[in-house]
């Protein structure tokens, strides 16, 4: 391997992993918030139990979220410097306002939050924990914007004399049609996460520990399971407009999650498929008839265009070379995104209808526990995976090649020696915070029903909540 | 000003703001486990940086990204040129990020014992490593014509950037030590308040070392008079502290720290990244910068924003301004 695809590897591990804390984070401070506010109005305790049960989960899991964001800061410069140079002009200013309207705001209302409970009048501290939850929302929109220019580059010209993309239009940036789709489908993604968490971990108590908290932990399986249905619903209904969009700037991309080589006039949409994917021949598969037209162009007699016809105009447009990306890794990715989404989903709705008007749930239903919040996971990871590797050979399309982007100057002995180094480090943390995350929740609502004092001690004692 | 001055001055101001506030909880990041002599202590001791540390840290994730928004080859330059030790560095603030928030979860000894490990090397290492890179900031790197970095690892490890990483930490611990003095009560606040002065002592030493140094290699009339402002500081926060004023301790050391980040900008300025290979590689200003409209835009929004992040992030020093107790 080169120091390309080092660079590559890298970035996509220590993206992915940041990644698996970044939906969990967005969905869980609002339910917590959510929550809070529910104690807030109606002063009943189970409220402020599950706020601070819940809160607990989501602070274990932030603490890994913002580590790892750090990485995310700086690596553009240490392994793509060639990248970072071109559109620095451009991807720098999203960037830069994350930081300044999101990150600042998260970190110093959280810190508010946690160590508040017992020094700030309960609306100020209520209005702490929203403060973040306003700043994950942000963070999600700018960094989102950043990447859909990549997608789709929009508010810029080339200056051939730097030989870098320069912003003209920092509204057109952060408009783009492609972030308008993406924001809504990665926050309705994330929430999925968050419900199922939170009626996954319900659920496990309610059949191991059924006599501790019973009514308490039925109401999160509820709010949980209820969360993920809404969200299923929005994330279908965003990502069939995302799907329309990216048919239109990325047509190749939409073709290879269909692994759909020539072009079809009406298209059927290929749900499986037994074969080598590469145009040859097709051993068995399942296919709808005109859905893929309709998914789309919005028609069912719509015509959509095939890998090789999309080659053919590339090469007139931007010269010889390969234009596809890696097909079976589409193809299958596109697939898995919807199939275990859906799957979670469809286990959510079950949940709530086994345990309508007071039903407990069935013992066997606890092997659901773990699986419900790791789907809708796993869903948000092969979603990335496809709309990234998708976007392959480039990396701003269009524009730079990813081949360009790779730090000049940078060995692979430094690319490897950081590349294990942060595979190792993650590994272990991930056990680490597995491990501590488990814990506390089998650890259940022990210590959370102390309501917090309104009146402040002089001087300060230790923070108990946290520390 | 020229834009191109003002997002100098801005990412000058967000490093310095970032020493000066991170400076303290590195230092105490370094010291409780040694200061506090029992868990109560150490609790105590941690709990004062407890709502402020991810806040402090965020000036750091800003000055990232507003280098790479407003001089995006000096971002490019130095993270790719830094590599190993911006990796160090990312390794340590990870390890201690993970175990500042993990510490309190359980409530076991072993447990405690390797989330103070990883919170002491995080803290260390890259206020150590941080030195390093601004001594070789303002030294001058090897840089060829496309303003790219040639040197290796040993290249920046020279005797001027390790006492500049060597200082770093020393007017830490001292800055951190005072803070604690400021911040706790009992025992405690009169232990650190002691080591802050025989600390001092060596990271005086060191400072003047550092920061003669530094304007010898390239300062000019205004860059030595900060620099001189700020080793005066650092005295006066010395003194404050032997005569247990321990508020003016710490505002002559964030001072003192504040001055001596600028002096080494000062010094720098309008060079980023000195090439020590031919004059005509150096990295300048105009050279680095973003396009008239994004510097233009940036100012805005920065110049709106910016003043609500201070407002609030004072604000949390003022719910947590009270002294923690040991219980």
């Amino acid at each position: 391997m080169d120091t390309l695809d080092l660079a590559r590897w890298q970035f996509a591990i220590t993206t992915v992993y940041h990644f698996f804390f970044v939906p969990v984070t967005i969905s869980l401070v609002a339910i917590t918030a959510g929550l809070q506010t529910a104690w807030y109005r109606t002063g009943k305790e189970k409220y402020l139990r599950l706020t601070k049960f819940y809160g607990k989960l989501f602070l274990i899991n932030i603490a890994m979220g913002v580590v790892t964001g750090l990485v995310q800061e700086f690596q553009f410069g240490m392994n793509w410097s060639d990248y970072s140079r071109f559109v620095g002009d451009v991807f720098g200013a999203p960037l830069a306002l994350e930081g300044l309207l999101a990150f600042f705001l998260e970190s110093t209302f959280i810190g508010l939050w946690i160590f508040g409970w017992d020094r700030l009048p309960r609306l100020v501290h209520l209005g702490c924990i929203w403060m973040v939850v306003l700043g994950t929302q942000l963070s999600a929109y700018f960094i989102l914007a950043a990447n859909s220019w990549m997608q789709n580059p929009v508010g810029f010209r080339v200056n051939p004399e730097r030989g870098r993309a320069e912003l003209t239009d920092l509204w057109a940036v952060l408009t783009n049609k492609v972030v308008l789709v993406t924001f809504p489908h990665t926050i309705f993604a994330a929430f999925m996460v968050g419900g199922a968490f939170v009626a996954g971990v319900a659920l496990w108590h309610l059949v191991r520990r059924p006599d501790t908290d019973r009514d308490v932990f039925r109401s999160a399986l509820k709010i949980g399971a209820s969360i993920v249905l809404v969200a299923s619903a929005g994330v279908a209904i965003s990502g069939d407009l995302q799907g329309k969009v990216m048919t239109e700037v990325q047509p190749m991309k939409m073709a290879a999650a269909e692994a759909l080589y020539e072009t079809e006039k009406p298209a059927s949409f290929s749900a499986f498929t037994i074969g080598t994917l590469d145009g040859s021949k097709e051993i068995f598969s399942i296919k709808v008839p005109y859905l893929l037209s309709f998914l789309a162009t919005g028609h069912f007699d719509g015509e959509v265009k095939g890998i090789n016809s999309l080659q053919d105009a590339y090469e007139q447009l931007y010269g010889p070379g390969s234009y596809k990306p890696n097909i079976p890794l589409t193809y299958w990715t596109f697939r898995l995104m919807i199939g275990v989404g859906m799957a979670s989903a469809a286990v959510a709705l079950w949940l709530l209808w086994t345990t309508r008007r007071g039903r407990a749930p069935a013992r066997w239903l606890v092997w659901l526990a773990a699986p419900l919040p790791l789907l809708p996971l796993a869903a948000n990871t092969f979603g990335w995976i496809f709309t990234e590797t998708g976007r392959q050979p480039w990396l701003v399309f269009g524009l730079l090649p990813t081949a360009s982007g790779v730090s000049p100057g940078t060995t692979s002995g430094e690319v490897i020696t950081s590349l294990v180094g942060f595979t190792a480090l993650y590994g272990v943390l991930a056990v680490v915070e597995t491990k501590l995350l488990l814990r506390t929740i089998r650890g259940g609502l022990a210590g959370t029903d102390a309501p917090p004092d309104e009146a402040p001690e002089q001087p300060d004692k230790p923070l108990s909540y946290a520390y | 000003m020229e834009l191109t001055t003002v997002w100098f001055v801005a990412i000058a101001t967000l490093w310095t703001g970032y020493f000066v506030l991170e400076g303290f909880d590195f230092g105490v990041g370094m010291l409780y486990r040694v200061l506090g002599r029992n868990e109560p202590e150490r609790r105590a001791a941690i709990s004062t940086i407890g709502p402020v540390w991810d806040g402090n840290e965020v000036w750091l994730i800003m000055a990232g990204a507003a280098t790479f928004a407003a001089f995006p080859e000096w971002y490019a330059t130095l993270f790719s040129g830094f590599y190993l030790p911006l990796f160090a560095i990312l390794v340590g603030l990870i390890l201690r990020g993970v175990a500042l928030e993990y510490r309190g979860k359980r409530d076991e000894p072993v447990w405690r014992a390797r989330m103070d490990a990883m919170i002491v090397t995080g803290s260390i290492l890259p206020a150590l490593l941080w030195g390093v890179a601004f001594g070789n900031i303002v030294r001058g790197v090897p840089l060829d014509a496309s303003h790219e970095y040639v040197g290796g690892l040993g290249t920046l490890l020279n005797p001027f950037a390790l006492l500049g990483g060597l200082t770093f930490v020393a007017v830490f611990v001292t800055h951190g030590a005072i803070f604690l003095a400021l911040r706790t009560t009992g025992d405690l606040r009169v232990r650190a308040n002691r080591l802050a002065t025989r600390t001092g002592a060596v990271a005086a030493v060191l400072m003047i070392a550092f920061l003669a140094w530094a304007q010898a290699l390239r300062g000019d009339t205004v860059s030595v008079v900060v620099t001189v402002a700020a080793v005066v500081a650092f005295a006066g926060g010395l003194v404050a502290n032997l005569v247990r004023r321990e508020g003016w301790a710490f505002v002559g050391t964030t001072l003192a720290i504040g001055l001596a980040v600028v002096s080494l900008f000062v010094a720098l300025f309008p060079d980023v990244m000195p090439s020590t290979l031919d004059p005509g590689s150096t990295l300048t200003i105009v050279d680095a910068a973003s396009s008239a409209y994004t510097l233009k835009v940036m100012t805005i929004i920065t110049a709106i924003f910016m003043p609500l992040v201070l407002l609030y992030q004072g604000w949390t020093y003022w719910v947590f301004r009270k002294r923690v107790v040991v219980a």
